[in-house]
């Protein structure tokens, strides 16, 4: 047998790992499959760690909240103070709007206004291991009736859907990754085109014929033609269009806060989900700091 | 056994350093599960890349190619695995076997101890283990991706400076000789 000098050993190591990556990747290229064991693995090992680095730093949080930064509760009495005195001066006022009152307290909390939607709350407990791809991962899955390709909101609007389910967690496309997306139309005029990322903050919708009237600050929302979506959900607001040809390159900015999620809800139907209209902009607000719903 | 030895290169003579049984282990895990944890609570942390600057520190510290290079397509494939079913098992993989081998091979010719050698090599396998990444998304996976952004000269600056401090921390886990 012919031996090989040790000086190369460890480039013909080299070779071989870096060609067996390659293969690995080809293989996923031209055959993608979900649910691979090392994936299962991987994540079977971590979702504890980040579960109890979600439950450590939430302790932390609450000890350091409750006990530590009270340095500014004295002063705060006080501004409270001034505040309760202003606000008795108009009560009186706001005793005359109840009527209206109610409503807004109606809409601000999301559980009770989608009672009838099946929908599970869940935390988010980690994020993409690098910057190639914009995932999140949450601590519900397959136990709490989760399947892939449901959809993932909150109540500021469309999040992503469900790309891999595992026992206790589940990973989630969020719109912003290059192959996330959805089915979406323009609130004025109707008009239908997938929404996907870039791997930026922004998206984009497509295929918006360059003839169609598209105006900065429109509302885009889901259009239900993805089966994954209900209808009318928030997707974002247009920031920036391009003439193009044939398609106009239409630039959107997401409705949630996809770079800041720590809660989302699973719809786990397409049952449709009424979101605040476009008048209605101080209660979605309001509503967006509602906590999520549960699973009824 | 022993802890420390050092290679004759020419006329310089360069230490091999052992760490706590464990260490390597213990560090890579605790890189990888904060570097899919740490931006859920602080979203700008997610500028790092902990498990590049792991296989940096070890290859440069082990400098044998073969351990180098073994580790960093271990972090690498974990990096995948972690990273969501849309980033297929080798992008990273592949990424960081370069980076462990060649980290590796400099710290067998070369003293990397000193602080500012540490920051110019962590910018450098910055921006060559990104650079990977780019060639292998257009070549193999035929995705169009940018060469080169601003974002990325800042990360590697971010990422050099972070791991020349991150790098002092590590050096204690090594044995004394």
């Amino acid at each position: 047998m012919v031996a090989i000098p040790s000086r190369h050993k460890s480039l013909a190591l080299l070779g071989g790992v870096l060609l067996a990556q390659v293969l690995l990747l080809a293989v996923q290229i031209k055959k993608d499959s979900r649910g691979r064991l090392i994936r299962v693995w991987a994540v079977s090992a971590t979702t504890p760690f980040e579960r109890a680095g979600a439950w450590g730093v939430g302790k932390v949080r609450d000890v350091w909240n409750h006990y530590f930064a009270l340095r500014t509760t004295s002063r705060e009495n006080e501004a409270l103070r001034v505040e309760n005195d202003a606000l008795k001066l108009t009560i009186s006022e706001l005793q005359s709007k109840a009527a209206e009152a109610d409503r807004l307290a109606a809409l601000l909390n999301f559980k009770q206004a989608h009672a009838a939607v099946p929908m599970v709350g869940a935390r988010v407990i980690g994020v993409s291991a690098g910057t190639a791809s914009r995932m999140i991962e949450i601590d519900r899955g397959e136990r709490d009736g989760i399947t892939r390709n449901m959809a993932v909101i909150t109540p500021d609007g469309a999040v992503g859907k469900v790309f891999a389910v595992y026992r206790d967690a589940a990973q989630v496309l969020l719109l912003t990754d290059k192959e996330g997306g959805a089915g979406a139309m323009l609130v004025n005029s109707r008009t239908q085109g997938p929404v996907g990322g870039t791997g930026d903050p922004t998206i984009v919708m497509k295929y918006v014929a360059t003839e169609e009237d598209v105006k900065i600050g429109e509302k885009i929302v889901t259009s239900g033609m993805d089966k994954i979506f209900p209808r009318d959900i928030p997707v974002g607001t247009v920031v920036e269009v391009k003439p193009g040809n044939p398609f106009k390159q239409i630039r959107v900015d997401p409705a949630a806060k996809l770079d800041r999620l720590e809660t989302v809800i699973v719809l786990l139907s397409q049952a449709p989900v009424e979101f605040p209209k476009e008048g209605d902009a101080q209660t979605g607000a309001q509503n967006s700091s509602a906590p999520p719903a549960e699973k009824p | 056994m022993n802890e420390t030895y050092e290679l004759h290169t020419g006329e310089t003579h360069i230490e091999v350093h052992k760490f706590f049984p464990g260490a390597i282990l213990v560090v890579t895990v605790a890189a990888l599960v904060l570097q899919s944890s740490l931006p859920v609570y602080f979203p700008r942390l997610n500028i790092l890349e902990l498990p590049l600057l792991v296989t940096i520190y070890f290859g440069l510290s082990r400098r044998n190619p073969s351990t180098g290079l073994l580790l960093g397509t271990a972090i690498g494939l974990a990096q995948d695995a972690l990273s969501g079913p849309t980033v297929p098992l080798g992008f990273y993989g592949i990424a960081k076997t370069m980076v462990g081998y060649l980290a590796s091979s400099i710290g067998a010719r070369l003293d990397t101890e000193h602080p500012a050698a540490r920051f110019a090599l962590i910018f450098g396998f910055f921006v060559l283990q990104q650079s990977i990444l780019v060639l292998i998304r257009r070549l193999l996976l035929a995705q169009p991706e940018a060469w080169f952004n601003l974002h990325l000269a800042i990360a590697a600056g971010v990422n050099a400076l972070v791991g020349t401090l991150l790098f002092a921390v590590l050096d204690r886990l090594r044995r004394s000789s």
